[in-house]
């Protein structure tokens, strides 16, 4: 499980590094607590629709519309935990 | 394709000559920059490339609304059929939707391909959030509502009622022989996903020298 979840957290880095363009150094820092959606200019909410679609297709996952709202992307933390839920349950 | 620009780079030799299709919509302006540099390499390795505008993509005249996967492969069909030498079909994302209508090729190259379900899903959500973005609420019911009446704009394009029903059933079709890579065999990043565009030459040269690769292997046979 915890292997699972360590995953989950690599697969989310990857993606963010491929969508947002930063450094994978940069992005391998990031913890729970590094903030995400209004610190990153890179990351609009036109990102974010595409990050959510690659997320799905990387995790093999579904995400309805109506789970989404701005706290899953306020953190690092928060976007790995939201996306462990829906990859590991 | 007749009144279609296609970017050609020359080769040299017998190597086989390279048709390209690009990503499609947004993710081909993300991708154009590093598939020229592609072509640029190959170029170098001996293979003469094609970059056509699909109609409608890119610098096309045609109004992006009357475009349709219907008429991207029939443009395909036409320039391979016109080209009268053999080629290797290259295509990245979305472009894997309509390569195998470029028929005769002696064989296909695919980077990233996905199913037009998840590329609508995607433009749909860009929508929204630009929707969310001006204060109007919007949802995915109500835009998919909108796109079986008339055009809808969907991430810089106005996409018709075919368009989108042909996307939402479209996925890559079998061809062979076949060579399926991703990013991981690559290097580099998904540089079609980039909020800002980025351009990656070390990954264009990766690209080009994967496809020589596969060509040789594809002419020998």
């Amino acid at each position: 499980m915890a292997d699972d979840f360590a995953m989950v957290e690599k697969t989310v880095r990857a993606t963010l590094v491929d969508l947002l363009g930063l450094s994978r150094e940069r992005v391998a820092a990031f913890d729970d607590t590094t903030p995400l959606f209004g610190s990153l200019p890179e990351l609009d909410s036109m990102a974010v629709a595409t990050l959510l679609t690659e997320l799905e297709d990387r995790l093999g996952i579904s995400i309805d519309d109506d789970e989404v709202d701005v706290e899953i992307f306020e953190t690092f933390g928060a976007l790995v935990q939201f996306s462990a839920r829906k990859a590991l349950n | 394709m007749a009144n279609e620009q296609c970017l050609r780079f020359t080769g040299h030799g017998e190597k086989p000559a390279i048709l390209l299709v690009p990503p499609l919509f947004d993710e081909a302006n993300r991708m154009r920059r590093t598939l020229v540099m592609t072509m640029c390499t190959l170029s170098e390795r001996g293979h003469a490339s094609l970059l056509p505008d699909l109609p409608g993509q890119n610098d096309s005249m045609a109004p992006n609304e009357e475009a349709s996967l219907d008429i991207w492969r029939a443009a395909l069909a036409d320039i391979a059929a016109r080209e009268g030498q053999p080629l290797l079909i290259a295509s990245w994302r979305g472009g894997a939707l309509i390569d195998d209508a470029a028929s005769g090729g002696i064989g296909w190259w695919r980077m990233a391909p996905l199913a037009g379900s998840t590329i609508v899903k995607t433009l749909i959500r860009v929508r929204i959030a630009g929707e969310k973005e001006a204060g109007r609420a919007a949802s995915t019911e109500q835009i998919r509502a909108l796109a079986q009446h008339g055009p809808v704009e969907l991430g810089g394009n106005r996409l018709s009622p075919t368009m989108v029903d042909a996307l939402d059933c479209a996925v890559p079709a079998m061809v062979a022989p076949l060579r399926t890579v991703d990013v991981a065999d690559i290097g580099g990043s998904a540089l079609w996903l980039r909020a800002e565009p980025g351009e990656d030459r070390a990954m264009a040269q990766a690209m080009a020298h994967n496809i020589s690769e596969w060509a040789t292997i594809c002419a020998a046979g």
